[in-house]
């Protein structure tokens, strides 16, 4: 997967309101990119719950999450809905996948590996780290560890 | 002076219609209000505490001591309590791990049972909690707690106090900076103080829908 030091590649993602989530979208801000494999699988779905519940810890180091999975838009959004989380979600749809292999999380089955990547604002990865399987869900301290460090 | 301007539906109108005496000191509930964080974060990894002054604990010493992080609302959490109270031989110290967005009366439940813990009740509201989580509105609470004669215009001061919800959130954001990632996590304190995670299966069969 893309590691720390390296520049983000170009990247086009879709937002819920289908307008484009970009590069650009990095810039003077830190973030944390969560890539989960599938809206409301059981995994993901304590995974978003997990962080939702801190989210204000994390706007409190700075730093802002965003789902991302190759589900559509309108089930992302149903998903969140569902879930009652605000953590904002973007797809990597179609051309399916295209963004996930770019950061080097695209699972053979499909779907993205469950993984994190956190940049900082000169859209340089500042840490980045992938789960031994997609059901293992990485704790929320080791966020917060990486954005201390 | 009419009190029947315009006025939004509040957004988190629910159906407490059952019969039931509001207790005299009864306040909107702020349970689902978003708790503040700390100025600057204190979320980075640390060892899961072994056992403290202020932890819940039931059971004899001489068994296994298994530290439990749960939600009231979790079905699974109800679930892994029935099978540990077969269990009897181990001790067992309750933590909160509540988490909203899924479960939005966990924070009300578990502050529920911290209230009912400063009137010596918090097992007795543990237990009664978990047997009907599906039942967890004001009213619901206060029927729990007439049912275990607490004193309920307390009660329902201290489920919303500060001192009882940062009680609950010392046990969460513990049970995050030992990378406590769902409900139930279960470990298990050795005699030499070490805090060991558990897997829920050495607890007899888990329900079939329950994920691993």
């Amino acid at each position: 997967m893309i590691a720390a030091g390296t520049a983000v590649p170009e990247f086009t993602l879709k937002r819920g309101d289908d307008s484009d989530f970009s590069a650009a979208d990095l810039e003077d801000k830190t973030t944390v990119l969560v890539f989960y494999p599938f809206a409301f699988s059981p995994v993901c779905t304590d995974q978003l719950n997990l962080y939702e519940e801190v989210l204000d810890d994390f706007a409190a180091q700075g730093a802002t999450l965003y789902g991302v999975s190759c589900d559509a838009t309108w089930s992302q959004t149903a998903f969140a809905a569902k879930l009652g989380v605000s953590i904002e979600q973007l797809s990597d749809f179609e051309p399916k996948g295209e963004v996930c292999r770019a950061f080097g999380v695209y699972h053979p089955g499909g779907f993205p590996q469950r993984a994190l990547v956190i940049v900082g604002p000169d859209k340089v990865v500042r840490w980045s780290y992938q789960a031994d399987a997609p059901t293992d869900l990485p704790g929320a301290n080791l966020i917060f560890d990486a954005l201390a460090s | 002076m009419s009190d029947l301007g315009s006025a939004p539906i509040p957004a988190t109108a629910t159906s407490d219609l059952g019969s039931a005496p509001i207790p005299a000191a009864a306040t909107s509930d702020l349970g689902s209000a978003p708790i503040p964080a700390a100025a600057t974060s204190d979320l980075g990894s640390a060892p899961i505490p072994a056992l403290l002054d202020e932890d819940h604990v039931r059971g004899p010493g001489g068994g296994r001591t298994l530290i439990v992080y749960a939600d009231f609302e979790c079905p699974f959490c109800a679930a892994l309590d029935a099978r540990l109270r077969a269990l009897p031989a181990d001790r067992v110290v309750f933590r909160h791990f509540p988490v909203r967005s899924s479960h939005p009366r966990a924070w009300p439940a578990a502050c529920a049972a911290e209230a009912a813990g400063l009137q010596g009740r918090f097992w007795e509201m543990h237990d009664a909690l978990f047997a009907d989580p599906a039942r967890l509105e004001d009213p619901h609470l206060w029927e729990r707690g007439r049912g275990l004669g607490l004193e309920l215009d307390r009660f329902d001061r201290d489920r919303r106090c500060d001192a009882v919800r940062d009680r609950v959130k010392r046990d969460f954001r513990a049970g995050v900076r030992g990378g406590v990632v769902t409900t139930p996590t279960i470990f298990e304190l050795g005699d030499d103080g070490a805090v060991v995670r558990l897997g829920r299966d050495e607890f007899g069969p888990r329900p079939r829908s329950e994920p691993a």
